[in-house]
């Protein structure tokens, strides 16, 4: 259909939970299955607790380091309101793979009438154009021991739509964290990818 | 898809301009740090047998710069957009007496403003300062322009300047690199009058000079195979440059093109190509309509800001409306809306040491003219104690001004500003409010650290870019010594005599300094003490705490019997400064006496 297919993973969260450390890997794992690949990102006042989004695409030439609305094919969050608000851009047919993690901003405390969502993932479920795949990463990494696995554990739910072989992201993950942690990292990629799709 | 018998590695712009750098055998760097330029000179001084650092601000970057070439060293020089404002002053005659080693300033705009007070187009100061202005559209391009531009820079005897923008400075992507040079370090300065004095007498005839380099950088222009010209489509051609080049050419893939590397001198003689091979002409770029200006003065047939807005960044999306508006995409391209869900804006970390400065200021009702810096954040709620934020040092000329001028003022004005733009250009500043005598305060955030960038050091942190100790300029004795007798020395942590020292300060006739000294909680290292908790019992739900807008305090869905929100903190993200705890009413906040085992 598409002469120069591209795939558009968008993967957004707040900053400090370590959005840009995954789409990194995300972009050795598709450089490594030899696509061409680009990722665009906003640093600065982002990293402030605010809001935070990379842009990933890779295929066989890739021109836009920004993915057009609503065509991501993979939406991987970090946090559940951050996915209500960008799980739009997913395309149809496409993934939305969310992190069941709540981070209340303090605008959202006091008298202002500002509120959180009162259940985002089921608020996604509705506008969302694709599947909706809730994760309670956070518990799967204390399961393992480590808080900080939480990243891993999604990369390893994102992994299973994207038709990248399985040995390219366990060898990348071995290479681009601590060494001491490879193994339970690569646990982590596991207990990820075969997460039940509810 | 990619070759892998190249050398291809995923870089960031700023990373391949320090890489075409380091490959142009460039020995010498400075920069005074901004979003998005910063990595530049971070990436720079991890290279082996170079020299980099921080300057106090552009101008002084440019002109130390402007120092190491005369010596015969090749350099570089980065700032962000606004930077070159302030850096214009040198940059207007450096261009009358050129090079000596290669020279190449990057100027790092940013479209759409993610951290920048404007959104200024410096293709435009390229041009009126008349040197050589390039425009990458990826890491590659940033790479060879960088490397190229230092042979330009000596051949042509010119500063060469790179304009990147935020889509290319922080985009990854394929790069081919090559081999470095030895770094070419000059010997020493040889005098030559007529040159580097720039008097009338002799800035004349380099005028001259500079009007005949123009004739030959365009020719250079037009010879250049990095101005792609592309004929394809017959029917539509694009002049472009930039990032809009890729929106563009993934767009219309079989269009034809100009490809601009360099957009001044723009490349007349391709242009015109062009447009006899094309019946019709579109100009997509960011920004202002540069190349668009440029076509049409040369009596090109074009259109471009009439289809491609001039405001923020460009997309995919909004590269495919103008085209559906210029009539060349027939399908309107539709933009998804989300769900409206409450804003998440950046807000001072937990344990920020400005907090408690200005919950004081608000409880003061002082007018606050604010600065560049993540205090400028305090505008935004829940603080809302900040009223100016101009550029870099305005607060305290703001508040002068303010001061001398009011018949009638209804708020005591307090300018505030960091140590870091203290220091870049709020010295001059605090000599007018000593000169004037103006009845006003200066707080100066001293983080020891530049901080919203992401950590930087400068003449007060003791320490250099190269990871040595230096000399640390002392604040206190700086103010003093420029004659100002009322000076607060505070530690915004112990909050109640901060308040009381700012309180004086205000009240003191005539100017006053408040120094509020602590170290950043992000940078050299994160500060963490002992988190807090809140105890569900005596809490009454007041919300006091909420409203200093710390992030690790938040609702936490129970509520007291009259049904007010119960806050909690995140354990994980509170440092312990203890300005919750100091302004709770009723005691409701304590220590976690159990340390949790946290694994890291």
């Amino acid at each position: 259909m598409n002469e120069n297919p591209i795939t558009n993973v968008l993967v957004v969260g707040v900053g400090g939970q370590g959005v840009i450390l995954a789409s990194n890997i995300l972009c050795e794992v598709a450089l490594r299955a030899g696509f061409d690949t680009k990722k665009s990102e906003v640093h600065g006042m982002s990293q402030r607790g605010g809001s935070v989004t990379s842009h990933v695409r890779f295929g066989e030439k890739v021109f836009s380091p920004l993915i057009p609305s609503g065509q991501a094919d993979s939406l991987l969050a970090f946090e559940a309101a951050e996915a209500l608000r960008y799980c739009h851009e997913v395309k149809d047919g496409g993934y939305l793979i969310v992190s069941t993690q709540k981070i209340i901003p303090p605008i959202a405390s006091g008298r202002r009438g500002l509120k959180y969502p009162e259940n985002p993932i089921e608020e996604c479920k509705k506008v969302c154009a694709g599947h909706v795949i809730p994760i309670d990463a956070e518990k799967i990494a204390l399961e393992l021991g480590n808080p900080r696995l939480t990243n891993t554990i999604l990369l390893g739910a994102l992994s299973k739509n994207l038709k990248i072989d399985e040995t390219v992201w366990r060898d990348t993950i071995a290479q681009m964290v601590p060494k001491k942690t490879i193994e339970v990292n690569l646990v982590a990629f596991e207990r990820g990818r075969n997460s039940e799709i509810k | 898809m990619i070759e892998m018998n190249e050398k291809k590695v995923l870089l960031f712009g700023n990373e391949a301009i320090a890489q075409g750098a380091r490959e142009a055998g460039v020995y010498f760097a400075a920069a005074y740090p901004g979003t998005p330029s910063t990595e530049i000179l971070e990436v720079f001084a991890t290279f082996p047998g170079i020299y980099a650092k921080w300057s106090p601000n552009e101008k002084v970057a440019l002109e130390v710069g402007i120092g190491a070439s005369l010596s015969g060293t090749r350099t570089l020089v980065c700032m962000k957009h606004v930077g070159v404002n302030v850096a214009m002053d040198p940059l207007m005659t450096f261009t009358y007496t050129g090079v000596n080693g290669g020279f190449v300033l990057v100027s790092a705009d940013d479209p759409e403003l993610h951290s920048s007070q404007n959104e200024q187009d410096n293709r435009i100061l390229g041009k009126f300062a008349k040197i050589p202005t390039f425009d990458p559209s990826d890491s590659q391009d940033c790479l060879d322009f960088t490397k190229l531009g230092y042979d330009v820079s000596e051949k042509f005897n010119t500063p060469v300047l790179l304009r990147e923008t935020t889509r290319i400075a922080h985009a990854k992507s394929l790069v081919k690199i090559g081999e470095w040079k030895e770094p070419v370090r000059g010997q020493f300065f040889k005098r030559d009058t007529s040159r580097f004095v720039m008097m009338p007498i002799f800035a004349k005839s380099r005028h001259t000079f500079v009007e005949a380099r123009t004739l030959e950088l365009q020719k250079f222009s037009n010879e250049w195979e990095g101005n792609q010209l592309e004929l394809k489509d017959p029917e539509i051609g694009i002049i472009t440059s930039g990032v809009a080049y890729q929106y563009i050419r993934e767009l219309l893939p079989n269009a034809s093109f100009l490809k601009v590397g360099l957009v001044w001198p723009f490349p007349d003689e391709k242009a015109k190509k062009l447009a006899a091979y094309c019946k019709r002409i579109l100009v997509v770029e960011e920004l202002e309509p540069f190349l668009e200006d440029e076509a049409k003065l040369i009596g090109i047939k074009c259109e471009g800001k009439k289809y491609f807005p001039r405001e923020g960044e460009l997309n995919l999306d909004k590269v495919a409306l103008g085209l559906y508006e210029a009539g060349i995409k027939e399908i309107k391209p539709t933009i998804k809306r989300g769900t409206e869900v409450l804003p998440r804006p950046p807000v001072l970390c937990p344990g920020c040491p400005h907090r408690g400065v200005f919950m004081a200021l608000s409880k003061l009702n002082a007018d606050v003219f604010g600065d560049i810096g993540c205090y400028t954040l305090s505008a935004l709620q829940p603080l809302e104690s900040l009223h100016t934020c101009l550029c870099m040092g305005a607060s305290i000329g703001n508040a002068v001004g303010v001061a001398i001028t009011s018949t009638e003022p209804k708020h005591p004005p307090v300018a505030v500003l960091g140590d870091s733009t203290f220091l870049h250009s709020g010295v001059t500043g605090l000599m007018d409010m000593v000169y004037t005598q103006a009845n006003m305060t200066l707080v100066i955030l001293d983080n020891e650290i530049t901080a919203m960038t992401g950590g930087q050091d400068h003449p007060s942190s003791g320490r250099d870019l190269m990871g040595n100790p230096a000399p640390k300029i002392n604040l206190e004795k700086l103010v003093r010594s420029m004659g100002i007798e009322k000076v607060e020395i505070v530690d915004t942590y112990d909050f109640d005599e901060a308040f009381k020292q700012i309180k004086s300060a205000i009240e003191f006739p005539g100017p006053s300094v408040v120094i509020a000294h602590r170290p950043c909680a992000l940078f050299p290292k994160k500060a963490k003490i002992k988190p807090y908790y809140v105890k569900e019992e005596p809490c009454t739900g007041c919300g006091l705490c909420l409203k200093i807008g710390c992030p690790a305090l938040s609702a936490s869905g129970k509520k007291t019997a009259k049904g007010l929100d119960i806050p909690v903190i995140d354990a994980t993200v509170c440092t312990g400064c203890t300005l919750c705890v100091q302004v709770c009413k009723f005691d409701a906040i304590d220590p976690i006496t159990i340390e949790e085992e946290v694994t890291v």
